[in-house]
């Protein structure tokens, strides 16, 4: 794992992705490494959901390559798989489990051994401040704790990467800044991709921002590469994604 | 991993009212049937005595009880295998399955076995009522087994169908009804057959084929219509899952 400390987790090459006619996600290059937090911004209908969901497996891209770890996705995906964790936009929540059954479902799935599930669900419950809900009913629970049960069940196996679809979206402040601080925790020895609309969020918590409009790249940097022409990441945002009549029309 | 699912199916069916209200309300619609035909049985018992080669209790009462427990099951089945698919969708749990590490085909087969288990404990119960005739005299254990092996497979393709239905909606009730539909039609497709041995509907009718089994007869026609059918809808199934991650 040392060795790997520097290494790509996740290399994406020309990913595309086509409904019918409709171009959803065109030419997109992605390149992580072990410790890098990556925020990925747009305006809504950009594509980041349809990239996040190409890049875990659950569509399949019209063209490009998604390694993780060295592992093609297309070609073996569940060892691929096995390294990722995914929290989609809605939480995938089984209302009827109470939360330990349902990360202990989340721990089998992803081949926890049998002996090492009590510690590793009460590990990510302490990680996710979940502790005293275990016996509780998931559809009982408030929207904060169920988004932290959903980011629970994408870290449960360590995962060399973390995708989180709009992590912070419906929490109150106190609960988003607790939400910051994981992604902040998660991102020392991981990389970490997550989708937002707070760009105060990207700078809080990324060190590498990509801005996506209509499908396309329009924007890829580290986040002190606005600082040092002295823009805001606001700024950044709005001409970069105002620009449609550039970007369409090629 | 197919064992895993089908856990975490049966964790999540159990949990809720509807298995115990189904398997209460079979056990005594069953329970009732039964008792009616041993009534019939012991009022014509002294006149079957007189006959050569008479009908024994398991051909007068256990082969009825197991026929209508294949309608029973025909028309609960489809309450039960509509969620299985057509929920995770609504719940958007899908997403959670298709992103572990595991293959479409084990999450059909797992979702598959858990209904399977299920019906075993439907049919250990109808068993269970079977075996208590053994207070007052002997089973035909032979037709009892054949009845068994019937209701197990026509179980097995009423669960695929369903499945197969519940991958083909994001609605429960929708999935439901169309179930119910599809397998009503496969009851009563043989009507207009008559008597005719090779007619096609005769041939395509699922109770049709438990008639067989029903009566003592295990045939290989029968067993691979219904393994065949199992087979079709579950790779169906599968096919199904693949493509909504392939066209979105």
């Amino acid at each position: 794992m040392i060795e790997q400390s520097a290494s790509s987790t996740l290399s994406v090459r020309g990913l595309c992705r086509y409904f019918g006619t409709r171009v959803a996600v065109h030419e997109i290059n992605l390149e992580l490494k072990h410790g890098d937090v990556l925020g990925l911004l747009g305006p809504n209908g950009a594509g980041k959901t349809t990239l996040m969901r190409m890049l875990t497996g659950n569509l399949a891209p019209s063209a490009g390559s998604v390694e993780i770890c060295g592992i093609d996705l297309l070609d073996h995906p569940s060892e691929a798989k096995a390294r990722m964790g995914y929290l989609p936009e809605i939480p995938p929540l089984y209302r009827e489990l109470t939360v330990s059954e349902y990360l202990e479902f989340a721990a089998r799935l992803h081949r926890v051994s049998n002996a090492k599930i009590r510690f590793i669900v009460n590990r990510v419950m302490q990680r996710c401040a979940l502790n005293n809900t275990g016996k509780r009913l998931i559809g009982s629970l408030s929207k904060g704790y169920q988004q932290r049960v959903g980011i629970a069940q994408a870290i449960i196996h360590d995962p060399d990467i973390v995708i989180l679809d709009e992590p912070t979206v419906g929490l109150d402040p106190n609960q988003m800044h607790e939400i910051r601080d994981l992604i902040r925790e998660l991102g020392v020895e991981r990389s970490v991709i997550f989708s937002t609309h707070t760009l105060s969020e990207v700078e809080s918590v990324c060190d590498r921002v990509h801005i996506m409009h209509e499908g396309r790249t329009v924007f890829s940097d580290s986040i002190s590469g606005p600082k040092q022409n002295e823009l805001s990441l606001g700024e950044v945002f709005v001409r970069v994604t105002a620009d449609t009549g550039n970007s369409a029309s090629f | 991993m197919i064992f895993i699912i089908a856990q975490k199916e049966l964790r999540v069916l159990f949990g809720s009212p509807l298995p115990w209200i189904l398997l209460a309300l079979m056990q005594l619609v069953l329970t009732w049937i039964f008792v009616a035909h041993l009534d019939t049985f012991l009022q014509i018992q002294p006149q079957l005595v007189k006959i050569v080669n008479p009908p024994g209790v398991t051909e007068a009462i256990i082969a009825p009880v197991f026929a209508m427990a294949a309608i029973l099951l025909l028309i609960t089945t489809p309450l039960l295998t509509a969620r299985l698919v057509a929920e995770e969708r609504r719940n958007h749990t899908m997403t959670f399955l298709i992103s572990a590490p595991i293959s479409i085909s084990d999450i059909v087969l797992g979702k598959f076995l858990s209904l399977m288990a299920f019906f075993s404990v439907v049919i250990a119960l109808v068993v269970a009522l079977s075996i208590s005739l053994l207070a007052g005299g002997t089973l035909d254990f032979g037709l009892l087994l054949s009845n068994v092996a019937g209701l197990f497979l026509i179980c097995a393709c009423f669960a695929s169908l369903g499945l197969y239905i519940s991958c083909l909606s994001a609605y429960p009730a929708i999935a439901a009804a169309g179930a119910l539909g599809m397998l009503m039609m496969l009851w009563v497709l043989d009507l207009g057959a008559d008597n005719d041995k090779d007619s096609l509907t005769r041939n395509l009718s699922l109770l049709q084929h438990y008639e067989n089994f029903n009566r003592g007869v295990i045939d290989t026609f029968d067993l691979s219509y219904f393994s065949l059918f199992v087979l079709l809808f579950l790779v169906l199934s599968i096919h199904r899952l693949n493509r909504e991650r392939l066209h979105g």
